[in-house]
């Protein structure tokens, strides 16, 4: 996987990654899950936000394997989580042929060239 | 204040050009204006507005309004990616109407053909992205966003490949007529998905073309229109939209046509089954079959049938599309193809379409666009016009 600049902000949910832990911004006013991280709630834009632990299971809501988009093959996914949240993913360890919609998945991480822990998805 | 009637496209020129290695992107966007300025009867010196978006170079208006040597009382660069143009002929509009300019130049213009831009490469867009960090690492590519809203659909409202393919099939009976299109052939279903799969479940017939080149549009005042020699392309209603991820409840099961196509319908006091033609945005098939239902040509969910059987081809078909064989088979110049979509409704409502795919009659019509990415974050922008 390649790298990308971060941005102030961002260190917290990848040191959590890097720990084996999913994490989703949740606000303490609302009380909302959102996704990706933000400063303000992007519901009621309260700034008592902060990372909260994620189960880590969701069903895949939709996916593609990217056969030639580089030389590996691989499987984008968005993954609905059990808290309502729908991240963007890969689907891994698993043969990327039988990867359907609907289909229950758990976090695992993998990591990025530079090292950096990503949360991906695999057959639950 | 309503649109209606406030503005006239009287100049619109693509570019012949679909590899263009020995020309800068600059003179390219100077070429389209030349083009469409000269297609209005127009000079240089009526132009004081210009809209330009981010194929321009820079990115802004500073360099072409000073390589054109352009003397401004307006100007405009809304980016919405490949829907920017047809934003730009709305602001254009409401521009003239609130007396900020009497002349709008709205350019477009890229190489990505002679540069080797494929949509199967990841694209950083810019420093400081805040989803960046959440997304690159996991190969967004412009194709494999769009296949995952295609997959959706299919898991939806079961929409299948042979539907999906129809699209490509209905444009390139178009381009066939089209001499300066980059893919001239006419193709079956089958040939559609035989072709490679690049990611499921777009195959590479269900991609637009990559091509060099561009487009330019004259969008001018009422009194100014009725001056020139040209049939009159009135606007009658404008509508934007822009779609993101909404917090984390994503929904790809519809586009932000929904609601730019709800503005521009509301304004122009006309609906979909009155429009005698369509450009509909074809960065991928799937995206026609997105915006015809979010605009109302059929329900959601039907859009597959919709399209199936030959129904967008001029002639025979109920809604006469992308005459020109659209980004599908002509052109998707800097891969944008809004700017193409606005110049062959105008051509149709003209009646300068080429001859073997005029719609007879064409008095309204319609142009959308869907700039950015259906997977992600998009915008959308609705034009309708009269023929007076």
């Amino acid at each position: 996987m390649r790298d990308t600049a971060m941005n102030p902000g961002d260190q917290e949910y990848f040191d959590a990654a890097a720990a084996g832990k999913l994490m989703l911004g949740k606000c303490g006013g609302c009380g909302e899950h959102h996704h990706y991280p933000r400063a303000l709630c992007p519901f009621c834009f309260s700034d008592k936000v902060q990372l909260a632990p994620a189960k880590g299971t969701g069903e895949i809501y939709s996916y593609s394997v990217s056969r030639r988009a580089g030389p590996v093959v691989y499987c984008i996914a968005y993954v609905k989580l059990d808290e309502g949240v729908t991240m963007l993913t890969n689907i891994v360890d698993c043969d990327l042929d039988t990867v359907k919609i609907g289909q229950k998945v758990r976090v695992t991480f993998k990591k990025t060239e530079g090292g950096v822990a990503m949360p991906v998805f695999t057959p639950a | 204040m309503s649109m209606k009637g406030k503005a006239y496209i009287v100049g619109a020129y693509e570019h012949p050009l679909r590899k263009a290695p020995d020309k800068s992107v600059a003179q390219l966007h100077a070429e389209v204006a030349k083009g469409a300025i000269e297609d209005a009867g127009l000079t240089k010196d009526d132009i004081d507005g210009y809209f330009c978006a981010g194929d321009a170079p820079g990115a802004n208006a500073f360099s072409m309004a000073n390589y054109m040597n352009l003397k401004l009382r307006h100007f405009d660069t809304t980016d919405c990616g490949g829907s920017s143009y047809l934003v730009h002929v709305g602001h254009a509009a409401a521009a003239i109407a609130a007396g900020k300019c009497n002349v709008a130049l709205i350019t477009l213009a890229g190489r990505p053909n002679s540069e080797g831009s494929s949509g199967t490469q990841v694209r950083e867009r810019g420093a400081y992205l805040p989803d960046a960090p959440y997304e690159i690492p996991y190969g967004p590519v412009t194709v494999n966003l769009y296949a995952m809203v295609a997959m959706r659909h299919m898991y939806e409202y079961g929409t299948t490949s042979e539907q999906l393919a129809w699209v490509k099939v209905a444009a390139s009976h178009h381009a066939q007529h089209n001499p300066n299109a980059m893919l001239k052939n006419v193709v079956t279903v089958e040939e559609v998905l035989n072709s490679p799969m690049i990611s499921d479940p777009l195959h590479r017939l269900d991609c637009c073309v990559v091509s060099d080149g561009g487009g330019a549009l004259i969008v001018a005042r009422p009194e100014i229109a009725q001056q020139l020699k040209r049939p009159k392309v009135k606007i009658i209603g404008v509508g934007e939209a822009l779609k993101h991820q909404m917090g984390g409840k994503i929904d790809l099961s519809y586009s932000g046509a929904r609601w730019s196509g709800k503005r521009a319908f509301e304004e122009a006091g006309v609906k979909p089954s009155d429009m005698k033609y369509a450009s509909i945005y074809d960065s991928f098939t799937i995206t026609v079959i997105m915006q015809l239902e979010d605009l109302g040509f059929c329900k959601k969910g039907e859009g597959g049938k919709f399209v199936s059987d030959g129904n967008l081809i001029s002639g025979t078909g109920k809604l006469p599309f992308n005459t020109d064989g659209g980004g599908l088979c002509n052109n998707h110049p800097a891969n944008r193809g809004g700017m193409t979509k606005v110049i062959e409704a105008v051509r149709q409502l003209r009646g300068e379409a080429h001859p073997k795919v005029q719609v007879k009659n064409c008095d309204l019509a319609l142009a959308h666009g869907t700039g950015g990415s259906l997977g992600h974050r998009h915008g959308s922008s609705t034009v309708i016009m009269e023929r007076e």
